[in-house]
């Protein structure tokens, strides 16, 4: 128990009896969970577990029905909580990208900074080109996103999230609105996120990259958290019943 | 022999053709050009209109188009947000002026304004006289129909745009404003045009009001000259004027949806 409080008083995600109901369908069922400083925390399981949920719920895109969350040590739950100031600090990527198509990707990257973290504008775009070359798009600032692929588009997500300085990334998905040859792109700059020591969440379908990238991986089902551990471990040898089947389903 | 489709669709094609000439020949042959051309297309009396028809009839159905539509633009759009307040209040009273203004015949709403209110708060008057009351009665009917084309126009911008925002740290308003309205009012450009084109002919009401000569609009104007000379030219010129107005702003829409179709 010690050990665990130590370990959660520096987390940088921290999850406490998490419940979250729509209507009378209780998606997320008590989830105690945290996710370290620079820790790569993969999140799996199959649709309607509750995983994408959880994810929002770490930023308030949805609100919890009850328990706590904290970021950095502040709780974002707290109904006094500045919540735009705290999501400010962690950046989040959508399935569906949701670029903003009636700006050009410079402009994409550079709108929060300006009105959010109050940079300058040439502060902002010496930060967006920054990250745009990271992602390997230096030379698509002026495009707009529907001149993209759905890869490209999806980096410049990650730039433009990036962009903010964040503490730390959730990913909600970002492979599975890809056609499969632009996944790798993708991965390839979440993988290089994770070497910098990004502390990320990222719900997934890809089990190489948790493989390879992740620290620790979370298996939910039905609301709850069924099994974590070591990516390594719980892919080669899952202790729980529900893990392995959902496992020999998707590997 | 039962003809095959594309020869089904070439003998229709003709067939289209064919009743387009037939009704083109009847009225080339069977109408009276003459007794027309005297009624509705007087040389003189059409010389005679000008140019005050254009400075002043013309002037004044801009004007006061453009302040109906202005006004009804920042109402409509006001209207739009009140509808998807969170706040049940704001929802019902937006509801219901939009119902109220939608429902009841433009001419109605002048009659309303330009009678009633002297007579609720005697002595006093709608600022601006005759524009300040053609402003509030068209903004309120073309704000009625614009406040529901906006509100779809924002309903009709993915959910995820907001979110983006929103995980980006923005305030909802600043959401709203940086993202959201930006894209609505994109999508709904084409229908607002079409609402000016209808507001530049809900103005003739203006009539109700009692206007003096020098601020005639178009209809009034044409009205006015029907009956002085006992001819229909002085209607040909003003109806001239309107499509002088309102074409090349539907060649504008048109514009509109094609650029817009292309950056989807």
């Amino acid at each position: 128990m010690t050990t665990t409080a130590n370990e959660r008083a520096g987390a940088a995600i921290d999850v406490r009896e998490l419940r979250k109901s729509f209507g009378s369908n209780e998606v997320l069922k008590g989830i105690d969970f945290h996710v370290s400083n620079g820790q790569v925390v993969c999140v799996i399981g199959p649709s309607g577990s509750g995983k994408s949920t959880l994810l929002r719920c770490v930023n308030m895109l949805e609100a919890p029905t009850s328990g706590q969350i904290f970021v950095e040590g502040d709780e974002i739950t707290d109904p006094d909580a500045d919540v735009d100031a705290l999501r400010s600090r962690i950046g989040m990527v959508f399935q569906q990208f949701n670029l903003f198509p009636h700006m050009t990707v410079l402009r994409n990257l550079t709108i929060a900074q300006e009105k959010v973290r109050g940079r300058s504008r040439s502060e902002a775009v010496e930060v967006a080109r920054r990250n745009l070359a990271k992602v390997g798009l230096a030379d698509r600032e002026d495009a707009y996103p529907a001149h993209l692929s759905g890869g490209q588009q999806q980096r410049v997500a990650i730039a433009r999230a990036l962009s903010m300085d964040p503490d730390m990334m959730l990913f909600d998905e970002p492979t599975s609105a890809l056609d499969p040859e632009l996944v790798g792109d993708v991965l390839a700059v979440m993988k290089e996120l994770a070497t910098e020591g990004m502390t990320m969440m990222v719900v997934t379908h890809e089990m190489g990259f948790a493989r390879e990238a992740g620290d620790k991986l979370v298996f939910m089902d039905d609301g709850v958290i069924v099994e974590e551990g070591d990516p390594r471990e719980v892919l080669a040898d899952p202790k729980h019943e529900r893990t392995r089947a959902f496992l020999s389903k998707v590997l | 022999m039962a003809l095959s489709p594309r020869k089904r669709a070439a003998r229709n094609r003709y067939i289209q053709y064919a009743v387009l000439a037939v009704i083109v020949l009847v009225i080339a042959f069977g109408a009276n050009w003459g007794e027309l051309h005297r009624a509705f297309w007087d040389w003189d009396i059409v010389k005679a209109q000008f140019p005050d028809v254009i400075t002043t009839a013309l002037k004044w159905t801009i004007i006061y188009t453009a302040c109906g539509f202005v006004f009804g633009l920042a109402l409509g759009l006001v209207l739009a947000l009140m509808r998807l307040s969170s706040v049940g209040p704001y929802r019902w009273i937006a509801t219901g002026i939009v119902e109220l203004f939608r429902g009841l015949p433009a001419l109605v709403v002048f009659l309303f304004l330009g009678v009633g209110f002297p007579l609720a708060f005697p002595g006093r008057e709608i600022p601006g006289g005759n524009v300040g009351t053609v402003t509030l009665a068209l903004g309120l009917v073309g704000g009625a129909y614009m406040a529901e084309t906006i509100r779809a126009g924002i309903q009709a911008v993915p959910k995820g745009q907001l979110e983006a925002a929103r995980s980006l740290g923005m305030s909802h308003t600043r959401a709203m404003r940086s993202v959201v309205l930006p894209q609505a009012l994109r999508i709904v450009l084409p229908p607002l045009t079409n609402e000016l084109i209808l507001l530049t002919k809900d103005s003739s009401l203006v009539y109700i009001l009692g206007l003096s000569i020098d601020q005639y609009e178009l209809t009034k104007w044409g009205r006015e000259g029907m009956n002085s000379y006992a001819n229909l030219t002085p209607m040909v010129v003003i109806g001239l004027c309107y499509l002088l107005i309102t074409v090349p702003l539907s060649i504008v829409v048109r514009r509109m949806e094609a650029s817009a179709g292309r950056a989807r």
